[in-house]
Formats: structure tokens, sequence, C-alpha cells
């Protein structure tokens, strides 16, 4: 019972990070109908950003807390700038393989800068881990809870309540009336990937804080799986996000735990299994919303 | 004053002019109707008075003020707000929603507001849910204002695209085909609305119809499209006894 309880734990403290980064997919997506593959590459931008800030200049928690929010958003704003407002009226196919060609660049230029090395920030964030009876519950875990819960509240908050959150809403449904009613289209989805990135940024400081190391591929690999989670859920719905990533943390976890040794490392496999499932059942995620066609 | 003047407006698409030498002039506060058989260019001249499309010759101007080459942003801001032939709300928001969005160049506040609820977010969002709710009123559609905009009736959604038009604060409201898939009552209480609107707000309104019941009932001067040319113009009982536009529309 307690092994289980344990590996319950770890599902969730591993959810809550997938959830954290599958906001920001869902997101963009949801606004700006695009999948930005460079979100978690975004994050391990965020991720060297912490290692110089925290690890080289020695400038303390929040320095490297706010240097990687700061260029995380910076670095969103930018590429949504040079390489996705370009393609506003392409095809989704272009805008998509683009997104893949600024996540290989990302990537590419992290190995050039940091070479392929795996860089351990050990220090970064100590919180104490204490016990509830049984349980074992590590410090760094609560912090990840309730940022990912606090984020997913005011995230939800600011796109129903504000007036900037009703114009991306309205721009998400229909870009064209949306326009015709004076939005500015392309400032309301800069505005988007402004906070997207800003929590990529936020991500990147709890995965430090968590797993303690980086390295280029990070991002793409955690990205992917955040990027399923945002798919299961139902993609475009915030709460969707957050729900897709505790489970596919918490599948992650227990097929880590439970798998036979023979095909143990085959567990990733596990959560997209699932996820192709699912899929199947229904095709627009947990949380998403069915599109009924009227003929 | 002249609200709305075109001169020489047009656009082609690769060989095919759409509209051709376009001229019209709206005094402020008429009612004008634009006609044609369909493809005549009506919904074209629309989207080149709203940005939609650019020009390829001439210009128009709203109140003295020349908008040619602005984007469709710039141009509600400007003044010019419209309605689309097959409604274009925001589904999936709420009454009220819908006329917010359209608000939201005229109350500010920071982004940083947003996040950070200082006073003026609450203060704007007051100003703004109360003036989305005055407009309802005028449209009598208050009582329905947490409804989803896709689950009201097709008439009433028809009137919320003119409140979520007005929230922009218009100079010129343009209308493409209010009335249709209209029933006759429906038509009705819509030639009403328009005649409200004009009256409450002193607004200037070009509009596109085709019930022509309609279009002789409430219009003050009309101008007839037909193959993207102007085949008329002129007072509206002028106009629809000419012969020309009885060949080319209402048939002989």
């Amino acid at each position: 019972m307690q092994v289980f309880v344990n590996f319950i734990m770890d599902g969730l403290n591993l959810g809550s990070v997938y959830a954290l980064v599958a906001l920001g997919y869902t997101m963009v997506y949801g606004i700006a109908k695009m999948l930005n593959f460079a979100h978690g590459d975004v994050i391990m931008v965020g991720g060297y950003t912490i290692y110089i800030v925290f690890l080289q200049k020695d400038m303390g928690i929040a320095a490297a807390v706010i240097a990687s929010v700061l260029i995380c958003s910076v670095l969103g704003f930018v590429i949504e700038k040079l390489a996705y407002r370009p393609l506003r009226n392409a095809t989704p196919l272009s805008v998509l393989i683009t997104a893949i060609g600024v996540s290989y660049l990302l990537q590419n230029i992290a190995l050039l800068t940091f070479t392929s090395e795996l860089k351990l920030i050990s220090s970064f964030i100590k919180l104490p881990t204490f016990n509830v009876g049984p349980v074992r519950i590590e410090g760094i875990s609560v912090l990840i809870w309730i940022t990912t819960l606090v984020i997913m509240v005011s995230l939800n908050n600011f796109i129903q309540k504000t007036k900037t959150g009703k114009a991306m809403l309205a721009v998400s449904e229909d870009r064209g009336a949306a326009q015709l009613m004076g939005i500015d289209v392309n400032k309301t989805i800069s505005i988007t990937f402004l906070i997207g990135s800003a929590l990529a940024g936020l991500a990147s400081a709890l995965y430090i804080a968590k797993y303690q190391k980086i390295e280029p591929y990070t991002g793409s690999v955690f990205g992917i799986k955040a990027f399923a989670a945002a798919v299961f859920g139902g993609i475009g719905s915030i709460p969707g996000a957050a729900l897709g990533g505790i489970l596919i943390g918490l599948i992650e976890a227990l097929a880590i735990g439970y798998l036979p040794d023979s095909i143990r490392p085959a567990s990733d496999g596990v959560a997209f299994a699932i996820l192709i499932i699912m899929l199947v059942l229904k095709p627009s995620g947990m949380l998403g919303k069915t599109k009924i066609e009227k003929v | 004053m002249v609200m709305l003047k075109t001169v020489d407006l047009g656009i082609s698409f690769g060989g095919l002019n759409a509209v051709n030498s376009f001229n019209i002039e709206v005094e402020e506060g008429q009612l004008y109707g634009l006609i044609g058989p369909n493809g005549a260019g009506k919904t074209t001249v629309f989207n080149l008075l709203t940005g939609v499309y650019k020009p390829t010759t001439g210009r128009f101007s709203l109140a003295g003020e020349d908008l040619t080459g602005k984007s469709p942003t710039e141009i509600c801001n400007h003044g010019i707000a419209r309605t689309f032939q097959n409604i274009r709300l925001f589904k999936n928001m709420s009454v009220i929603d819908n006329v917010k969005v359209a608000l939201h160049t005229r109350m500010k506040y920071p982004l940083a507001s947003s996040f950070f609820r200082f006073p003026n977010y609450f203060s704007t969002e007051k100003r703004m849910n109360d003036e989305a709710l005055r407009l309802l009123e005028v449209f009598d559609l208050d009582k329905h204002k947490d409804y989803n905009a896709a689950s009201l009736p097709y008439g009433k959604q028809r009137k919320l695209e003119i409140a979520r038009a007005m929230a922009t604060n218009p100079k010129l409201l343009l209308l493409d085909e209010p009335a249709a898939g209209m029933n006759p009552n429906e038509t009705a209480e819509l030639m009403e609305t328009i005649r409200f609107v004009r009256g409450e707000f002193n607004m200037t309104i070009l509009l596109i119809e085709h019930d022509m019941r309609l279009v002789a009932g409430i219009c003050e001067k009309l101008t007839v499209l037909n193959f993207g040319t102007e085949l008329a113009s002129g007072e509206t009982t002028e106009v629809l006894k000419d012969p020309q536009v009885i060949t080319a529309y209402l048939g002989e």
C-alpha cells in the first residue's frame, strides 16, 4: 500500500510539471489555433538561463527565476513575431513545420553554446521533506502543486473576466469578425505568446528545482509529453490541460512502478498508448468541446 | 454633412472587375440602400469600406477623413461598423460578452491591471458592463444577457449583431442583408429596429438588402449595382421606377 501511495505521489509531481507546460501549449493553441512545438524548447532556454544566472553568476534564486521568466517571455514574443506572424494567413501545415524548425533551431543553438553535456544544478530551491503518516512529501512538490493550481485558476480567470481575455476568445472564434470589431489580432496573439512563454519560464524554474539538471533536449522530450497531456485533456481547454498533465504523470509513474523489469524501459509508451485509446473513444479529449456538424 | 464619400472606388480580382468605379455620397443621418442582383458586388463594396479588401482604384472617406488602405481594425476605430450577411457572432460567448468585446477599444486599462487587479480594472470592467447592459436594453436583449449567443433565435441574433456593431461607437453602420432568412414578422420588427437605431443614435446607415418591401419602406436613397457597376442612383421611389433597374433586377 505504501509503495502504491509513493507511486501516486511521484505521479502527481511529474504530472503537475506536465500540467504547467501543457497550459502553455493549450493556451497558444486555443487562441492562435497553432501548435507551438517550440514551447518545450523555450523551457529549455529558461533552464539554461537559470544555469547561467544562478550557478555561473551566483545571483540567487529570485534573480534566476525572474531572469528565466523574462528571457522566455521575450523569446516567445520574438519567435511569434519573426517566425509565425509572417505566416498568419498560411495553411496550418506551414505553421506547424515552421514551429518544428524553430524547435530544432533552439536545440542546436543550445548544443553549440552549452554542448550536449548534462548540466547539474543541484542546489536550486531547497525545501524540506516532511512525512504525513507513512507518506513522504517533498516540499518542492508542494510548491509545484500550488504553483500549477494558482496558474490554472488565474489563467482561466484572466481569459473569462478581463477584456484582453475576451479579445483572445473573440480572436480564437472568428479572427475576421474580431478585427472588424476593432480588435488588433496581431497584438492579441502577441500577448498570448507573451503569457504562454512566461509560463514556460516559470515551468523551467520548477523543472530545475525538481530534476536539478538541464540538457539541450530536455525541452523537446518533456514538451512532447506535455503536448500529449494537453491533447489528452482536450486541447484548447485550460482545466483540460491541467487534468491531462496530472493523468499522464500518474500513468507514467504507475507504469514505471508496476511494469515487469523486462519491459520497464517502454514505460513512456504506456502514456501514449492510453492517449491513443482515449482519442479513439473521445477524439476531442477529456474536457474538449465536441463539435456537432450541421448538414 | 457628407458622412461617407467614395470616389471611383474599385477592385479587381485577377481579370475580374468585381467593383468598378463606385461613387456614392451618404449624408449624415441618412438611410441609404445598396441593391442589386446576386453577385453584383454589394458585399465587396462593404469589404472595401471595412478594409477587408484593399481597393485597386479610387478612395473613400468618412466625415472628410480619408480611410483608403487602412486596416479593418483602424477603420473600425475610425467609426465604420458592420454586420454580416451570414451572422458572425462569437457563438460560444454569452450575449453580453459579445457586446463587451466590441467595447474593447473604447474602454481601456493596461494589461498589468488585468493581472494585478488594480482599481482601474474594476472601474473599467464595471463601466463596460453598464454600457453593454444599456445597449442590450435598447435592443430588448437584456433578458437574454447570459445566454450563449448561438442559442438565441435567429431574429434576435441579427439584433445582437447590430447591438455589437453599435458598441464600437460607429459614425456609419453597414448592414449586410439584415433581413436575410427572416419571416415577414421578423422583417417588420427589424425595420422598426433600424428606424429606431437611426432615430436614437442619429446614425448614418448604409444597407444591402434584397427584400424590396424593406428597402422601399425605410431607405431614402438607393444605389443599384449590376456586374460591379452603378446602374442607377437617387431617391428610392425614382430609382425603383427606373426601367433599367426593373429589367436588371426586378424582372419585367
